[in-house]
């Protein structure tokens, strides 16, 4: 099961925090060449990621956001970087199955010049206008390459003409819109930045719901939310213990040749122990042994 | 002639009478005696204040070739050293030696006095900025002595450091001259360091800005110490003195290696109930303090005590009923004087109970856990904290020798890259700390256990936090900066670092 828990961006511009970006455990780090770095800058971020890349062994995912394919950089962006194999290629702002599927092409001839397996670069979008998310299920689902959809929230909340909450209901159509688009697509679901790096119950909160909502994970800004996160997607160690139950209880009946299986007098059927095999597999990934214990 | 961590080390050096080489932590057992001095009647009822610097100065008889003393508990924010070394100069007195408990950025105006020949020796912790250039340049006629601040307890005990006169900078003092630090307008807390000058001195002069009806209580220096008081306007900027609350660090790397350093502790098989602790004030230390805290209480245990210079998390902790007490030799910031002056909990301590090796037993000698912050490692786990990547004097020795000596695990924290160098070396430029001393270097990545300790190696196999060997960790640092070139050093020598003990761990030469 690949995690992706927590992505955190990583401005391409700056060195030092290239240099030490792999050590805070992020599941995957994104190296950001679009917003955060500015228009004189571009060419020398571009170079610094590429040597970081080329030269930094990661133990994370690595995702490039590039500049979007439509702007002067998206392209030499792409040029440059494919050289050194990143996992992933993150396209910001995307409108249309036609930009995944631009970017892909590019990527095929990347592999096939530099004799990569086809198929290892992989890409996921970010939705961030309402024209977006209308065509969201189109985008996830564009290219056999995408792994994951995501919620740009700052841009997409001011395409909205509105700003960001603490309680989120601005956000709560899209998100909502992003994980069906996601799930129908067979990929993963990744929610948005929170930015006040300071608001620790803030940031608790909004990760608690997106995790509840059935997302993949969060995109991080800073290596202190990066373990908040982790410890939310960890399952509890009454909901492993429940899914173990569930599994001895199917097994059982299965054993019965019973058709009716209960627990503690709740009805059992197979989506509940689809969930719970999911939640035991998941807990195998994470490593989260007998589980967290809820404060 | 080479010592015992395979140093060069000077026979002999100008203006030092003999020079013995380190042997090991407790190698050296000391057969002389504490030195003090001359007695001295006062008559009843007389009036110990001088009108000026100036008088005091005539009044101890200072002359060419003297020693005089200063503590640091004002740090950045001192009146003391500078004011009384001018009033010195102005009266042409030469020759002297400077042996204050530190210097900080504030002393670089006196360089003009080294180089006018009014100090021709400094014998101290350490020193920064400007001065400290100077004085790796080779300027001083008699090459910097570098004590740690039990070592210099030591040498004014045993009288290696005769001091001739004492100028005292007391926030409190009565007119009989009793002194304490955490009253008045320049209040700083604990006077550990300046005790023992006072104690051992010739004479000793309180220069204050708090003068006060007799008696003056607390006391941390007693008017039996006391020769002469000068009242000033001002002995200091509060604001240099101490730094409003000095809060846990919010630097992502930082409180990773305080994470590791902490996880180390829980698993080392030294945290349980009663356990005693040192923190240092570095960034990664001191943020050490919240997970060790969340993991007391996590874990229902209790410390007895904490030592060191104290800051708000150590005094939060007290406060919480985490630890029993504190013994304090100094204050960083606001909250810690005034826990000092308020909590009975909160103990004062010389320098000599805090460090000295050599009386019958200095509170580092209890220690369990030191968490200490480093400039440089080497693969031998020696540690430097005084010179620079130029080899430059930047640092001072602090207690930092001292409690790794006393602490059953000593922990060394550093980022194994700072900027694009490495940390981590073969060699360190300067050794203060021999690596016999320190059980564990923590890095954002990787944890490294001396060989010595085997049994901690066991213990931390669980941890959770990245285990390994020192060299690997050296290698990991040279992969990301490439190995960096050794500093290029003449042969001239501008300082020695005194062990504690007294013997001669290293010597500091003038970069090239």
């Amino acid at each position: 099961m690949k995690l992706r828990r927590s992505m955190m961006f990583v401005p391409g511009n700056n060195p030092g925090m290239l240099q030490n970006a792999g050590i805070y455990g992020a599941d995957a780090l994104i190296f950001d060449l679009e917003d955060s770095v500015s228009i004189n800058e571009k060419d020398s971020a571009r170079e610094l990621v590429f040597q970081a890349i080329s030269n930094i062994k990661y133990p994370s995912e690595i995702a490039i956001r590039i500049n979007h394919i439509r702007t002067p950089f998206g392209r030499p962006d792409l040029a440059k970087i494919l050289a050194a194999k990143p996992n992933l290629i993150r396209l910001p702002m995307t409108e249309s199955a036609v930009e995944i599927q631009t970017v892909d092409a590019i990527i095929t001839e990347a592999e096939n010049r530099y004799k990569f397996a086809p198929g290892s670069i992989m890409m996921m979008a970010a939705v961030e206008t309402a024209k977006g998310l209308l065509k969201a299920y189109e985008i996830a689902s564009a290219s056999p390459r995408m792994v994951a959809l995501a919620i740009g929230g700052e841009d997409f909340v001011a395409d909205l003409h509105t700003s960001r909450s603490k309680h989120g209901r601005e956000l709560f159509v899209a998100r909502s819109e992003i994980l069906l688009a996601a799930r129908a697509a067979g990929i993963n679901a990744i929610d948005t930045v929170f930015s006040d790096v300071n608001d620790t119950e803030g940031f608790i909160n909004e990760a608690t719901a997106i995790k509840e909502m059935g997302f993949d994970g969060k995109s991080v800004v800073n290596p202190r939310q990066i373990q908040m996160v982790h410890d939310i997607f960890t399952p509890t160690a009454k909901e492993i213990d429940h899914a173990k139950k569930v599994l001895v209880a199917y097994e059982e009946a299965l054993a019965r040749k019973s058709g009716v299986i209960s627990l503690n007098g709740k009805m059992i059927d197979l989506p509940i122990v689809a969930r719970a095999e999911r939640t035991l597999a998941y807990a195998d990934a994470v490593g989260a042994g007998a589980g967290r214990v809820e404060s | 002639m080479i010592n015992s961590i395979g140093r060069e080390i000077p026979q002999s050096l100008p203006g030092y009478a003999s020079l013995t080489p380190f042997g090991g932590a407790f190698a050296l057992k000391p057969d002389n005696r504490r030195a003090g001095p001359r007695l001295c009647a006062d008559m009843p009822h007389s009036d110990k204040r001088v009108k000026s610097i100036d008088a005091a100065i005539d009044a101890c008889g200072l002359q060419d070739g003297m020693t005089i003393s200063f503590h640091h508990h004002f740090r950045n924010g001192d009146f003391i050293l500078n004011t009384v070394l001018e009033a010195i100069a102005r009266k042409g007195i030469k020759g002297l030696t400077l042996a204050p408990s530190s210097l900080n950025d504030v002393n670089d105006a006196i360089i003009p006095l080294i180089e006018n020949g009014t100090i021709t020796a400094i014998e101290t912790s350490g020193a920064r900025g400007k001065l400290g250039k100077l004085l790796t340049s080779g300027k001083l006629a008699k090459p910097v002595l570098i004590r740690s601040h039990g070592g210099r307890a030591r040498a004014i005990e045993c009288g290696d450091l005769h001091i001739d006169v004492a100028f005292l900078g007391a926030p409190a003092c009565d007119c009989y001259g009793n002194i304490n630090g955490v009253e008045g307008k320049s209040a700083c807390g604990s006077m550990g360091y300046a005790m023992i000058d006072a104690a051992f001195a010739e004479k000793v002069v309180a220069i204050t800005d708090n003068l006060v009806p007799h008696p003056l209580f607390p006391i941390s220096i007693p008017q039996t110490d006391v020769d002469f008081i000068v009242v000033v306007d001002s002995i200091g900027d509060p604001k240099g003195i101490a730094s409003g609350a000095l809060r846990i660090s919010s630097d992502p790397r930082e409180l990773l290696i305080a994470q590791y350093a902490s996880s180390v502790i829980e698993y080392s098989g030294y945290f349980k109930q009663d356990f005693s602790f040192q923190l240092g004030s570095g960034g990664a230390s001191l943020a050490a303090a919240r997970f060790i805290r969340e993991k007391m209480l996590a874990q229902k245990i209790t410390g007895s005590f904490g030592v060191g210079g104290i800051t708000t998390p150590f005094v939060d902790m007290l406060e919480e009923g985490l630890f029993k007490c504190l013994f304090d030799v100094q204050d960083f910031d606001q909250p810690s004087i005034q826990s000092i002056k308020r909590n009975p909990n909160h103990l004062e301590m010389s320098a000599s109970y805090y460090a000295n090796p050599h009386n019958r037993g200095p509170i580092v000698n209890m220690l369990d856990v030191v968490i200490l912050s480093a400039t440089e490692v080497d693969v031998d786990f020696n540690v430097n904290v005084i010179t620079d990547s130029n080899g430059v004097i930047m640092g001072a020795s602090g207690g930092h020798s001292d409690a790794a000596a006393g602490a059953s695990l000593a922990i060394v924290v550093a980022p194994l890259l700072r900027g694009r160098l490495p940390m981590v070396l073969k060699k360190v430029n300067t050794v203060v700390t021999p690596g016999e001393s320190v059980d564990v270097v923590v890095t954002e990545r990787g944890v490294a256990v001396n060989p010595l300790r085997q049994d901690l190696k066991d213990n931390l196999r669980n941890s959770g936090v990245p285990i390994m060997e020192i060299e690997e960790l050296r290698q990991l640092a040279v992969n990301l900066a490439g190995e960096p070139d050794s500093i290029p050093l003449s042969d001239e020598i501008v300082g020695l670092v005194e062990y504690r003990d007294g013997t001669i761990i290293d010597a500091i030469r003038r970069p090239l």
